[in-house]
Formats: structure tokens, C-alpha cells, sequence
């Protein structure tokens, strides 16, 4: 684990400030109309700049931590089934990337807002609060997983939390969260979609059609890029021609959010700013969560593409559980309370693994069940 | 028909310049002339509008290509079904004196590209449908006005049905299927999208996860090949994968299959292609009966489903039942032509075929039933088998590739399940294996027609 009391991530947060929370786009007079259209552009960034991290109470600091540590604890715990030979396939932990999904999820209306990611769902859905027994049951392919057995570590949805999935083909959940996204602005019903992908994902096409679309429409989506640094094994320096993913909505007119993804605060403070300007009905905005996975891509990754020094550095200095604990202490949380958290968490984790591990397979009558809704 | 008195004050050079009725899409066989700007002794220069012609799908202006002075309008404002390449007016060249005017025509003249017959081959009877109570009306209307009314009809009985594609909103479809519903439904419901295919159907699916009933238009299924991730891996399989709780009720609906001399890339059935895939329903209407009440059915499923239609039967007009909600059952196949010597499996154009195929082998004493498959997933084995158990012999007419075709299923079942009903081998009637060409002459050695069927029927009868 990552050591204590060392300096933070990049664009460490500056103490929380008196300015208010979540600035209104600052209106402007400047002369020419393409100047304004730029500065909308940034508009959210300078709003972002000004105000960099949520003022969180002791128990929501307390909360996020609780949330991230869930995540690290539970995905190391499915490292360990994996190699144990319990889940199968493709398994990609989130590991490093915990504050994105917590920061995210805190600033949403949970169960009305629509949220979508890709392949690597686990800490999303735990973030969301989905039980973590029949998220691990569904890693290890049984009837009482999330898609009794059928879907997999990549295919895991909850429509009662709103939770899309859990998509395997990268790329697709981007339209598929603008549809979503079309569904709140049909009906109405002022609810937001946070659609998320990765710095890979960025790079398809169909992210480009959904950008030209969901701003012509002005649909209320938050699309999030999480970049880790890495779409596979390809360096984002050997895949992007752009690598500052926020600017990359900017020929669609969708202003873009350069956000440090390992401070779950400032990545709260940054949803809000995003999500005031989309629920104001102005469209889309494209955050970039710069972050960081501390695993391989999946459970059969060498890593050769990138150094363990390269890792370590990551993990001891912008680790984004050791910073919020350090803030916690700091604050004058007691050690005692945190190692609290740390053993209940053991514990939730150690009764899913359990629950996962013993619980019977799917019945074979399950194969053909949920091919098609209708009979015909 | 009033005659026209060409103006003659030039002398006569050479002769005269026909007009010919044009043909304005691919698939136009014939139109109305609705409307004459011109008239005799006119100078018209390249560029002038001389007539507004209707076509089944819209009205085209129709511009001067030479300059000249216009001689005779041979065809009178507001007559119908002017085929294409009838000589509607004469043009006289700069000094030209008016030519004699051919003799206006009665009829119109035969079109000297050979269309393809446009009436619809008729079935002997259309066997009731359980939901439709005997003695009800039948009103006579084209496929694409069945398709537009199970649209408009499904989208007054629920709001969460909405439509989005390339032009189906102020265009009005770009072959005009959806027609007048922007009118309707307001652009909330009937929703432009820019030409997307991979984005516009990931937003659709996206939609109905999120409990809406999308119907997509694509301007042709060969665009959907931009978007089968989507359909396949987003719509088809997501409900499976998540243990039920992702429903998907979306329609792609489009045309499908080879249209008129369009060439390669604008001219293939991917029937065979969806139907191949679990999670997806795949429809493929003929009539403009099944269309309705297919695609009303379609709207109305829980699932995702591929609706396939054809261009070139769009214009075709069918009987309708006249009844307030007129929805057929999906994955049932339809006997339109009853008989006891061979069956003919088929669907899509395929059915117009078959019947006239049916019609000539009739004369020669041969009696084919002739199916409609209709839904191609799930299909209806029992209709098939049933029949077959009945003829004992067995052709399948499918206008598309033959290899790993929906006619390859088909025998793959008689084989299976139909092998001992069998006194000849099954045959199958597909469109040659090659891209299809542009060629007049080459596009129709390789498509299916009802010659090529009927010469695989003689073959299992043994005649």
C-alpha cells in the first residue's frame, strides 16, 4: 500500500475557499462572437478553476472514503478469485480510478440520473450502491449475479439504480448514454445521463457522431473520459493525437472540463459544475477525469508497456484513498474510526466473496431464458 | 386527351427534340404529368422548369436540358400513369420550324427501358387472418401508406413512440414512408437526424434501454451496415446479458434487398445476415396488409426487431382490412396461395414472384402453394412443414445471395425435420453469387424472377 504523508496529486487541491460554490458561467461582453464562443468553451473550466474542490463535510469525506475503500478492497478481492480461478474471462479492476466513480456518482440525483460506462463496471456499480454479493457473484458466474450468470464482469446493469451497464464494445455506451440522455429530455423530466469512457474509447468514431448529435440537441449528458494513461497497452501519446481529451469537443461546441481524477472532492466540485450547466438546458459537457489504474488493463495483462516505477509514484504519491484519509486525520478523524471502516469493509467484502463462491451455478433452464421478451 | 397546335414560324432544319417522360428515382415506372409551364411556341433555355411531374413519392420539377422553342405537349396536364420514356413534348432547335408533331397518344407509349411489372401479382385469396372479422372492408393502399399508418397509428396510442432517421422529418422520408407525420407529431416525435448511421442507432438503442420505443429509419439497410454494432451487440444481446432486466423495444425499419440499378454497394438482403442473430425479431413483409399489421406489432414488442421492407414494392398497392387496430402475430408464416403439388417458400418480393410463377405453372396443370415466411426470426417451421408434409416437394425463392441464406435454413429444416415428407430433393432460387452489377442486361441475369422459379419447380415435379 501506498505510504503516508506524501505531496499530492497534480494540481494538488488548494484548501477549500469561501468562494462560492459553483460559479454561473460568467457572463461576458467581449466583442467578437467567435471570442465568446470560445470562452464559453472554457467557461466551465475557469468556473472549475475557481473553485477546484467540494467543501465536504466530515461525514461525506468520511462517505466517499468509505465508498473508494469498498471498491479497492472488493476489486483486489476479485484479483484474487480470478487468479484463483473463480471469475473467467475478461476482468478489468478499477483499482486506482476510485475517486472518478465516487466523486461522479456523490453529485448526482441517485435513481433518477441515468449513468453508462464501459467494460471496467465494477466500481461504478458499487459507487452507485448495488450490493456488492451479487456483483461478485456475477464475476464468478452464478445464478444470484446481477444478470443471474449471463453477463459477466463487463455485462452489469441495474435499472433500479439506473445503472445502464456494463458495456463490452468500446465505444458503444457513448450513443447509448446519449439515447438515454434523449429519454430525460423526452419526458421531460429533468434527469441527467453521465455517460463514461476511456481515453481508448475516445478515440472511436461513434463518440464523434454522439457529440455532433447530442449538442445539435442539446441533450442532457455529462460525457466523462477517464484517462488512465493507457487505452490497453497503448500509451495515450501513441493512440491520441489529441491528448487533452476535454478540447475534444470543442468542434462540436461542447465545452470541456480538465479534472484531477484522483481527488474524489475536486472531482465532485467539477461534476456539479458540469451538471449545473447541463440540467440549465444548455447541452452537453465533456469532462476529463485525469487518472491512473494501478492494475493491467485486464487480469491477463504483462504490463510491459510501462515501468513499475511509473506505477509505484502513482500509487504512493496520488493515491486518492490515502489522500482522503489523510485529510480525515487531519481534519481530526481518529485512526480508530477509519480502521472501523476499513474492517467493515473487510467484512462486506469477505461475506460477497463468500456469497459468490457458494452460491449455486445458473440452473440449466437458464440458457434459454431472456433470449427474447415476447412470445411468438 | 385535348390536341395541341404546334406554332410554326421557323424553318424546318432538322428534327425536332422529343421530351420524354423522365424517370426521377430509381425505381419510378410511371407518373402524372401534373402540370405544364410551357407552352407551345415557348423559348426555353437548359434550366427552365417546363412541367411538375408526381411521382408516387413526390413532386419533381421537371427542367429543360436543351434550349430550343417547345413544338407539341403530346401528354395533357393531369394524366396519370404516364410510363417513363413516353414522348410527352417536342422541342425545336434555334432556327428550327416546328416539326410535325407526332400524333399525341392515347395510351401511353411502351417505355423503351423494360420495367419491371409494377401491379402486383395477385394472390388467389387472402386466407382471413384470425384477428380480422369476416365481411370487413378492404381498402386498396400502397405499402409505404401502410407502413406510414402503422406509425401514425402506433404514435397516437403512446407517446413513448417516436421516429428518428436521415430526412424522415421535413423531407418526409427520403422514399417517403414517413410522410405527414411531422405534421402530426411535431419535431419532439419525428426527429432529423444527420447522416450517422452508427450514432443515430446507438442513440435509439440507447432510448429504448431507457424505456422508450424508438423506431429507426435507415435510408436503406445498406447503411445499416455502419451500425450493426449497435443492433447486434447493443439491442440484440443486451437483455440476455443482463438477466432480463435491459429491455430493448426498438424497431429498425428501412429498405432492404435490391432496389433498381443502383449497383453493389445499394443492393443486398441482409435478411439472412440479422435473422442469423439470437435476441433479434426479423420481420420481412410482402403485402401491404402484413406491413401494417407487422409493423404495428413490431412497435408494440418487448424486443428489438429488424423490419425489412423492399423499395420496389413500396408503390405496390394491396387490399388493408378497414378495422380500428389491425395488428398481425410476429413468427407466423402465411399460406397466400394454396395448393397440393410443391410448396414455394418464400418472402419479400419473393412473394410477387412466386405467385406469378404459381400463375404460369397453374396453366401447365402444376398447383404450388406458395408461402409468405413474413417473420424470418423466429421462423415458422410448422407453416413450412406442415405444407411441405402436405406437397412433399419443395422450392425456396429468396431474392438475395444464396450462401447461408434464409432458402439455406429452409432446406436445413426439411432436412432435419421434413426429410422423410420429401420425394425430391429441396431446391433454392436466389440471386447469382456476385455483388450485383449496374448493367441493365447483367442486373437482371442476376436477380431471381419468377422464370428462374418457375423452371425449379418443374425440376422437383419431375416435369
Amino acid at each position: 500500500m501506498a505510504k503516508p504523508a506524501r505531496p499530492r496529486a497534480p494540481r494538488a487541491a488548494k484548501p477549500a475557499t469561501s468562494t462560492p460554490a459553483t460559479p454561473a458561467i460568467i457572463e461576458t461582453d467581449t466583442i467578437a462572437g467567435e471570442e465568446e464562443a470560445v470562452f464559453a468553451l472554457r467557461s466551465l473550466q475557469q468556473a472549475h478553476a475557481n473553485n477546484r474542490r467540494y467543501d465536504a463535510s466530515d461525514a461525506e469525506l468520511l462517505h466517499f472514503y468509505e465508498q473508494m475503500v469498498l471498491i479497492r478492497r472488493f476489486e483486489e478481492r476479485a484479483g484474487q478469485l480470478y487468479g484463483l480461478g473463480l471469475i473467467g474471462g475478461f476482468c478489468h479492476l478499477y483499482i486506482g480510478q476510485e475517486a472518478v466513480a465516487v466523486g461522479v456518482q456523490s453529485a448526482l440525483n441517485a435513481g433518477h440520473d441515468s449513468v453508462i460506462t464501459g467494460y471496467r463496471d465494477h466500481g461504478h456499480m458499487l459507487a452507485y450502491g448495488i450490493d456488492p454479493r451479487v456483483i461478485m457473484a456475477e464475476l464468478t458466474g452464478r445464478q444470484a449475479g446481477i444478470s443471474h450468470g449471463k453477463g459477466g464482469s463487463m455485462h452489469m446493469f441495474s435499472t433500479e439504480h439506473k445503472f445502464f451497464g456494463g458495456h463490452g464494445i468500446v465505444g458503444a455506451q457513448v450513443p447509448l448514454g446519449a439515447g438515454l440522455a434523449f429519454g430525460h429530455k423526452y419526458r421531460d423530466d429533468g434527469g441527467v445521463c453521465v455517460a463514461y469512457f476511456g481515453d481508448g474509447a475516445a478515440n472511436q468514431g461513434q463518440v464523434y457522431e454522439t457529440f455532433n448529435m447530442a449538442a445539435l440537441w442539446k441533450l442532457p449528458i455529462v460525457f466523462v473520459v477517464e484517462n488512465n494513461g493507457y487505452a490497453m497497452g497503448t500509451a495515450v501519446k501513441r493512440g491520441s493525437a489529441e491528448t487533452h481529451f476535454y478540447r475534444r469537443g470543442t468542434g462540436f461546441r461542447i465545452p470541456g472540463m480538465d479534472v484531477n481524477g484522483m481527488d474524489v472532492l475536486e472531482v465532485r466540485q467539477a461534476t456539479e459544475v458540469a451538471l449545473d450547466f447541463v440540467r440549465a438546458g444548455n447541452g452537453p459537457v465533456l469532462m476529463e477525469l485525469n487518472t491512473y489504474r494501478y492494475r493491467g488493463h485486464s487480469m491477463s495483462d504483462p504490463a510491459k508497456y510501462r515501468s513499475r516505477e511509473e506505477v509505484q509514484e502513482m500509487r504512493e504519491k496520488h493515491d486518492p484513498i490515502e489522500a482522503a484519509k489523510l485529510e480525515l486525520l487531519k481534519r481530526g478523524v481518529s485512526e480508530d474510526a477509519l480502521k472501523d471502516i476499513d474492517k467493515k469493509i473487510r467484512q462486506t467484502v469477505a461475506e460477497a466473496a463468500d456469497f459468490a463462491e457458494n452460491s449455486p451455478e445458473p440452473a440449466h433452464a437458464e440458457l434459454y431464458t431472456d433470449v427474447l421478451v415476447g412470445t411468438y | 386527351m385535348p390536341s395541341f397546335t404546334p406554332m410554326c414560324w421557323w424553318e424546318l432544319t432538322e428534327m425536332a427534340i422529343d421530351l420524354k417522360m423522365p424517370a426521377l428515382s430509381p425505381t419510378m415506372e410511371e407518373g402524372t404529368l401534373a402540370k405544364w409551364l410551357v407552352k407551345p411556341g415557348d423559348e426555353v433555355k437548359s434550366g427552365d422548369i417546363l412541367a411538375e411531374i408526381e411521382t408516387d413519392k413526390a413532386t419533381m420539377e421537371f427542367e429543360a436540358v436543351d434550349e430550343g422553342v417547345i413544338g407539341a405537349l403530346l401528354v395533357a396536364e393531369g394524366t396519370e400513369g404516364v410510363k417513363v420514356g413516353t414522348i410527352i413534348a417536342t422541342l425545336q432547335g434555334e432556327g428550327e420550324d416546328a416539326a410535325p408533331a407526332p400524333q399525341p397518344v392515347a395510351a401511353p407509349a411502351p417505355a423503351p427501358v423494360a420495367a419491371t411489372p409494377v401491379a402486383a401479382p395477385v394472390a388467389t385469396v387472402r386466407p382471413t387472418e384470425p384477428e380480422v372479422p369476416a365481411g370487413t372492408a378492404l381498402v386498396a393502399t400502397t405499402v409505404r401508406e401502410a407502413l406510414r399508418d402503422a406509425m401514425a397509428e402506433e404514435m397516437r396510442a403512446d407517446d413513448r413512440v417516436f421516429v428518428m432517421g436521415e430526412e424522415v422529418a421535413e423531407y418526409q422520408g427520403a422514399y417517403k414512408v414517413t410522410q405527414g407525420l411531422l405534421e402530426e407529431f411535431g419535431p419532439r416525435r419525428v426527429i432529423d437526424t444527420p447522416i450517422t448511421e452508427y450514432g443515430f442507432a446507438g442513440i435509439g438503442t440507447g432510448a429504448a434501454m431507457g424505456g422508450l420505443r424508438p423506431v429507426v429509419e435507415f435510408m436503406t439497410f445498406n447503411f445499416a451496415m455502419q451500425a450493426i454494432d449497435h443492433i447486434i451487440n447493443s439491442a440484440a444481446k443486451t437483455n440476455y446479458m443482463s438477466g432480463g432486466q435491459m429491455r430493448c423495444p426498438i424497431v429498425f425499419r428501412g429498405p432492404n434487398g435490391a432496389a433498381a440499378r443502383v449497383g453493389a454497394q445499394h443492393s443486398q438482403n441482409y435478411g439472412p445476415w440479422y435473422a442469423a442473430v439470437p435476441g433479434l425479431v426479423v420481420i420481412a413483409p410482402y403485402d401491404a396488409a402484413d406491413a401494417k399489421g407487422l409493423l404495428k406489432a413490431a412497435i408494440r414488442s418487448d424486443d428489438p426487431v429488424v423490419f425489412l421492407e423492399n423499395e420496389l414494392v413500396y408503390g405496390r398497392s394491396f387490399d388493408v382490412p378497414q378495422v380500428d387496430d389491425f395488428v398481425l402475430p410476429i413468427g407466423k408464416a402465411r399460406i397466400v396461395r394454396p395448393g397440393k403439388d410443391v410448396t414455394i417458400v418464400t418472402y419479400s418480393i419473393g412473394v410477387g414472384l412466386a405467385l406469378e410463377a404459381a400463375a404460369t405453372l397453374a396453366a401447365e396443370g402444376i398447383d404450388a402453394e406458395v408461402i409468405d415466411l413474413r417473420t424470418l426470426r423466429p421462423l415458422d417451421k410448422a407453416t413450412v412443414l406442415e405444407s411441405l408434409s402436405r406437397t412433399n416437394r419443395m422450392v425456396v425463392a429468396e431474392e438475395g445471395f444464396p450462401v447461408c441464406s434464409i432458402a439455406s435454413e429452409i432446406i436445413a429444416i426439411a432436412m432435419e425435420e421434413g426429410f422423410d415428407y420429401l420425394d425430391a430433393p429441396v431446391l433454392r432460387v436466389c440471386d447469382e453469387d456476385v455483388p450485383l452489377p449496374y448493367a441493365a442486361n447483367l442486373e437482371k441475369l442476376a436477380l431471381i424472377d419468377a422464370e428462374r422459379i418457375a423452371a425449379a419447380v418443374r425440376k422437383v415435379c419431375y416435369r
